[in-house]
């Protein structure tokens, strides 16, 4: 049993997923799993932010610009027109590496453009050099200079995206064919792909959910749980708070870019309103209404409640019942929904509660891994 | 043999405030140096400017012979010199265990890439974080507390969750600063049978204390910091005497026979 505890909750989330397509089938709306698989795409963008905020305590207003650096980045390598370089004597070596492929266009014409795969690999770089380069001056101060230095970032990538006549300036750019990631499993958007695309989105968010929440409980999550406390303290301690507070900007950019480029990839496109500043806002007010520290919440609120947003429930209200909800959830449960509800589960199941207890009792209590941090839930 | 601190001429201002005001001193190997001191003498300063948390603006710390001005206090801590705070800092979101499991962050090295892959190895480390965490809890006699949130542990509890997280770096310097302020007699009297029991195991101790009877037990020698400068060094019986110390400390001057033996005991700062 304990060994399989660690597994229990990704089970109990693989089962609700399926649970969820199935009812979508029989109630005969199976196209809401578009909106759906949309809304867990902008779930792994904010769980890199809980991860960010909640654990490392540090606050990123501009993670739309990454998740947009991702998903313009494969828009454009992937549709853009390589062949007048075509005569280049490296790009036969590209094309032999199947990193520049021909396609065919709209009117029937041949065009050379990059790779998804070689696309992605492209997208990640270039985000892993840019949170360098945003990351490591805000982050060497201490205070909240990330989230000034990410605002005006933020800024900064929505006017050259939205200026820019090569990324498609206030149309964004359409035709982003589909990234065959292995043979039979093909981000796209095409009708006869939903229900596949539905669990590739929820297997990513699923990857993602399982490293942070390992990150999270071993020596690398304690850093940054301990910087967020009393930075000066985990300093003194050993922990390379400036480089640590970096990797894990880094890594939650990188995790947004993630998103973008599947996003991109299953919607065909991209446009400017994804690097909107709005957007950054959304994703940390997700973040924040999930918990902060708590990876599981993050996603299931903001998976609800994008869903419902995509889905159009909230019309022209949009922002402001989002707001409402959001404000609702952080009054009545600021440690995020589903920490009550974890709590009376516990209450209800776990053996944790004995141990508690015991523990109060003055018995020394077990030491094992499973009383750990039950914030980190 | 080289002493395993040195410091030489170590200045430090803020604004027009001379902290610590050319500052020279040694701390042998197992030794205990208690620092003392009325307040604003300059002893957190000092011991901000030694773990590196402040910059000096001249002087130099050698730590083993080596110089560590200018490194970073992780860049320290890693170096084998650990510290207490004056208000206990602990991790308030943290148990106690893990408190002392992220004392042990000097002493492991799996990173974001292992830690979130679980690669191969990193699940025995963490055991082996675990386990040592547990052990230096156990030793203060803090295993009931293991799993107590930092943020509902008593003060006297902190301050030794503190004691155990600082000891977990396995140091072989140890700066306590003002580690039995807020203490009961008793917790005082535990706390003195502790310092011994960590010097018995090879660690050196600076102390920085206001508890002159704590002090005078204790330490093997005794430094007095008055405005930023060195007032007195020597061993417990000859500060204790030593007029300029009476004078600093009771503002005035006393007849000598009052200055030795039991007087030094009634020592203590009004908060």
């Amino acid at each position: 049993m304990s060994r399989l505890r660690p597994i229990l909750p990704f089970a109990i989330l693989a089962l609700a997923a399926a649970l969820a397509q199935l009812s979508l089938r029989t109630l005969g709306i199976e196209y809401c799993l578009t909106q759906l698989t949309m809304a867990i795409y902008y779930a792994v963008v904010v769980l890199g932010l809980c991860l960010l905020m909640g654990y490392a305590g540090q606050v990123s207003l501009g993670h739309a610009a990454f998740f947009a650096i991702g998903g313009y980045t494969t828009a454009f390598l992937t549709t853009h027109d390589f062949s007048a370089i075509q005569t280049a004597s490296w790009t036969g070596i590209l094309k032999q590496a199947h990193v520049l492929v021909a396609r065919e266009n709209l009117y029937g014409g041949s065009t050379l453009s990059c790779s998804p795969w070689a696309a992605f690999i492209l997208a990640m770089l270039l985000t892993l050099a840019v949170a360098h380069l945003i990351g490591y001056p805000a982050l060497r101060l201490r205070g909240h200079y990330l989230a000034m230095a990410t605002l005006g970032f933020g800024l900064i990538v929505n006017k050259i995206v939205l200026g820019t006549a090569l990324l498609g300036a206030a149309d964004g750019i359409q035709g982003v064919p589909d990234w065959h990631l292995a043979p039979g499993l093909t981000v796209s958007g095409k009708r006869a792909l939903r229900v596949e695309n539905y669990y590739v989105a929820f297997g990513l968010m699923l990857a993602v959910l399982a490293l942070l929440r390992n990150l999270v409980r071993s020596r690398a999550g304690r850093a940054l749980l301990a910087i967020h406390d009393r930075e000066t303290a985990a300093n003194a301690l050993g922990v390379d708070t400036a480089s640590d507070k970096l990797r894990a900007f880094v890594l939650s950019a990188l995790l947004a870019a993630t998103a973008g480029v599947f996003f991109t990839h299953y919607t065909g496109g991209i446009g400017p309103s994804e690097a909107g500043v709005l957007k950054s806002v959304r994703y940390l007010a997700l973040a924040a209404a999930g918990g902060m520290a708590s990876l599981w919440g993050a996603a299931a609120v903001s998976i609800a409640l994008n869903f419902l947003s995509l889905r159009g429930l909230f019309g022209t209200y949009d922002n402001a019942v989002f707001g409402a909800a959001l404000i609702l959830i952080i009054s009545l449960a600021p440690e995020g929904p589903l920490q009550p509800l974890g709590q009376w589960l516990r209450r209800l199941f776990g053996p944790s509660s004995r141990r508690v207890a015991t523990a109060a009792a003055g018995a020394p209590p077990s030491v094992s891994p499973a009383a750990s941090n039950p914030g980190a839930q | 043999m080289t002493p395993l601190l040195q410091v030489e001429h170590l200045r430090r201002c803020f604004g027009g405030l001379v902290a610590v005001d050319g500052v020279s001193f040694q701390v042998q190997r197992g030794q205990i140096k208690g620092l003392i001191g009325p307040n604003g003498a300059g002893k957190t300063t000092l011991f901000n400017l030694v773990s590196g948390l402040l910059p000096a603006e001249s002087g130099r710390v050698r730590f083993n012979g080596r110089p560590i001005t200018g490194l970073k206090p992780f860049q320290i801590a890693r170096l084998g010199v650990a510290r207490t705070f004056q208000n206990p800092s602990l991790f308030a979101r943290m148990t106690a265990l893990e408190n002392v499991m992220v004392g042990r962050h000097a002493r492991s090295r799996c990173g974001f890439f292992r830690c979130s892959l679980r690669w191969p190895g990193q699940p025995r480390e963490e055991r082996h974080i675990r386990a040592a965490a547990w052990e230096f809890l156990d030793r203060l006699g803090l295993a009931p507390l293991a799993d107590t949130p930092a943020g509902a542990l008593a003060f006297g509890q902190r301050r030794l969750v503190e004691l155990a997280r600082a000891l977990a770096t396995e140091p072989q310097l140890l700066l306590l600063d003002e580690p039995a302020s807020g203490l009961n007699t008793r917790e005082k009297a535990d706390l003195g049978r502790i310092i011994r029991d960590i010097r018995a195991r090879g660690i050196t101790v600076l102390l920085v204390e206001h508890d002159m009877a704590l002090v005078m037990d204790l330490a093997d020698e005794v430094l007095v910091l008055h405005n930023g400068t060195v007032l007195a060094e020597g061993p417990p019986g000859q500060i204790q005497a030593d007029p300029q110390v009476i004078r600093v400390y009771l503002g005035g001057e006393l007849p000598r026979a009052a200055a030795g033996g039991e007087l030094g005991v009634k020592w203590t700062e009004p908060h």
